[in-house]
């Protein structure tokens, strides 16, 4: 198989596997969390559960002050690297072209120059993110396998991206095939770790600020 | 596998509820919560991490309620929870957590924590996993009505007591008062002016309330321990007590937990809705205040500062009611760093404080409320929780502060005209 057939199979069936697996997945197990249902609150009310939960979706953003202070890092690294992540993959304009052919929709790109200091930028902090997780106390007493895993599953898209920007090692179809292939695993891997968390986020800051409003907290 | 095991996971995974399975599916393992819990804080040991406290009900959730979970188990390749490991998540689920919800604040993708070890409980108690403390306290609740064995004619004891000094009549079994008065045993045994507080409070504003010599106690350590129909029964014993007397309201006293279990947990727990009204002492007493009943002679001096009961704000969202009363009673009042919805626990909430193995650990961890205290450095430290109020006394002896411990209720009733 030459790297142009390779190319092929990984933008063709590989990916269509690989999407299939990521929205099956995902929709299951969001399923499976719903289905579980919960009893109805029968306590009085003090507050709305729909504008406490709504609100917390949404300010759980935010860390409070002494969350900031204390994790400093934690916090900061997060911020980056997940931003880095949803610039390089929403604004670089070959990812909106590929998106606009798949979904049909379009809008404005970043300069790529700046794109790829993202990329770099987001590659080092996911280095360091990886090394905090090994040496502090806490995130290395937490952490399991999967954990690492779903590192190594988001570093790869990110530098495999970076090579074939830079055509760096391979040749450009070759590079292709790997950053697509990267991206893959990706979304295989997605609904059965903890990347889910994308998803089921909402649906967390949205419990926990649903119970606390009702109480008249804002959580 | 043991029977109790059995009933043990059998009450995990009826407590496995969406909640739950978003929340655990949610974490990333990124540690946060750690910095939140003052028994990770003050002992720098990450087996207090607030997550890690859950790991055996989240292996249930992951091997009974997720696909993945399910296949591996089928295929015999997933670890079953043990009797032992119970045996080792007993303190880090009943000796180390005070229920006090801070970590539910910070987790960044949102878990209630909290919630999840409420409801752990529920399976470590039925597994035989609970600490002896909080099982002889559960007992003496159902026996006798009360955690710390208190019967009525000890009651009835301070009630004389109290009238001796006041010069006030205490109202018992009033039919038709407004308001039904608990208290908790703490307050009976240790804090008697408490009721003598509220008697000055009423008459002055003219409130119509009565105790109830059926069902006097607040507390409810079936909540605590995590026995929900324990905890029934004793939310029914007030229910039954409200219907007699025929109050609109019941006022829950200055205790953290017993608010939560009446106000909150109460209508779930005895599955249907209150025809009566729960509120809180403070926001009664807030409510008189906005109506101008409350009306004083003289205010505080000295430099105050108030310790939020976790059940009482976080978890119960009465936050702002006592710092108008104190705003109020108080020439000097100032606040803690963090305080509010994100104050620091006493550190001997949740049943913490009536288990005698966390005593060493609960005022290990009060270094926090020290270093809170140490920031402001008040002339006297005021609360709404009388089980707050013995462990904020207990950790101050024990580091050497001096700084007396006030009740809200009573400073107001100390500055009536």
């Amino acid at each position: 198989m030459s790297a142009a057939e390779l190319l092929m199979w990984i933008r063709g069936p590989a990916l269509q596997f690989a999407t299939v697996v990521f929205v099956i997945g995902v929709v299951v197990r969001i399923l499976e969390i719903l289905v579980l249902g919960r009893k109805q609150d029968l306590a009085a009310a003090r507050g709305s559960a729909l504008a406490g939960g709504l609100r917390t979706i949404f300010s759980r953003s935010v860390p409070d002050r002494g969350t900031l202070q204390r994790s400093t890092f934690n916090v900061v690294a997060g911020y980056i690297f997940h931003f880095g992540i949803f610039l390089a993959l929403f604004f670089f304009a070959p990812h909106i072209l590929f998106l606009h052919d798949v979904f049909g929709v379009y809008w404005p790109s970043l300069p790529t120059q700046f794109i790829d200091a993202v990329t770099v930028v987001t590659m080092i902090t996911l280095l360091a993110v990886l090394l905090h997780r090994i040496s502090h106390k806490v995130m290395r007493y937490l952490s399991r396998s999967s954990d690492y895993l779903a590192w190594l599953l988001t570093f790869l898209p990110v530098l495999t991206g970076y090579l074939a920007f830079h055509r760096i090692g391979l040749t450009p179809p070759m590079l292709m095939a790997l950053h697509i292939a990267s991206v893959e695993l990706l979304m295989v891997a997605f609904p059965f770790t903890k990347l889910m968390h994308a998803f089921t986020l909402v649906m967390a800051r949205y419990y926990n600020g649903a119970m606390a409003g009702r109480k008249g907290v804002n959580a | 596998m043991s029977a109790s095991l059995e009933r043990g996971i059998h009450a995990f995974k009826e407590q496995i509820d969406a909640p739950v399975a978003a929340f655990f599916s949610s974490c990333v393992r990124c540690g946060l919560c750690a910095e939140a819990c003052l028994f990770f804080t003050e002992t720098g040991d990450p087996v207090y991490t607030p997550i890690h406290k859950l790991e055996p009900l989240r292996r249930v959730w992951q091997q009974e309620y997720t696909f993945w979970g399910r296949t591996a188990k089928a295929l015999g390749l997933s670890r079953p929870v043990t009797d032992a490991e119970l045996n080792k998540w007993e303190p880090l689920v009943y000796d180390s957590c005070t229920l006090c919800g801070r970590c539910s604040m910070v987790c960044p993708v949102g878990n209630d924590i909290t919630y999840m070890i409420r409801k752990m409980r529920e399976g470590m108690a039925v597994a035989g996993h609970a600490p002896e403390g909080l099982v002889s306290a559960t007992r003496r609740a159902v026996t006798t009505g009360s955690p710390m064995g208190v019967k009525y004619p000890a009651l009835q004891a301070q009630i004389r007591n109290v009238e001796q000094e006041t010069g006030l009549s205490i109202p018992v079994d009033v039919t038709g008062a407004d308001y039904l008065l608990l208290l908790s045993s703490m307050e009976i045994m240790n804090f008697p002016e408490f009721i003598g507080a509220i008697a000055k409070i009423f008459r002055k504003a003219g409130v119509s309330w009565t105790l109830s010599s059926q069902s006097f106690e607040a507390t409810n350590s079936g909540i605590q321990i995590g026995v929900s129909d324990i905890a029934a029964e004793l939310v029914q014993r007030i229910v039954d007590a409200a219907a007699k007397l025929q109050v609109k309201s019941i006022i829950s006293p200055e205790c953290g937990h017993a608010y939560t279990a009446i106000r909150w947990e109460g209508p779930n727990l005895v599955g249907k809705p209150f025809d009566f009204k729960v509120v809180h002492i403070l926001e009664l007493l807030d409510e008189l205040r906005a109506q101008g009943r409350i009306k004083l002679g003289s205010k505080e001096t000295q430099k105050l500062t108030y310790h939020d009961p976790c059940q009482i704000a976080r978890r119960g969202g009465v936050v702002k009611q006592p710092r108008n009363l104190l705003d109020m009673v108080a020439e000097n009042f100032v606040e803690m760093p963090e305080a509010g919805t994100m104050n620091w626990c006493c550190g001997a909430g949740g049943g913490v404080g009536t288990n005698e193995r966390a005593a060493e650990l609960r005022l290990k961890v009060f270094r926090r409320k020290q270093s809170q205290l140490n920031a402001v450095k008040p002339d006297a430290l005021v609360s709404a929780c009388s089980n707050c109020r013995i462990h904020l006394e207990e950790g101050l002896e024990e580091y050497g502060m001096e700084i007396p411990v006030l009740s809200l209720t009573e400073t107001i009733a100390a500055h009536l005209e």
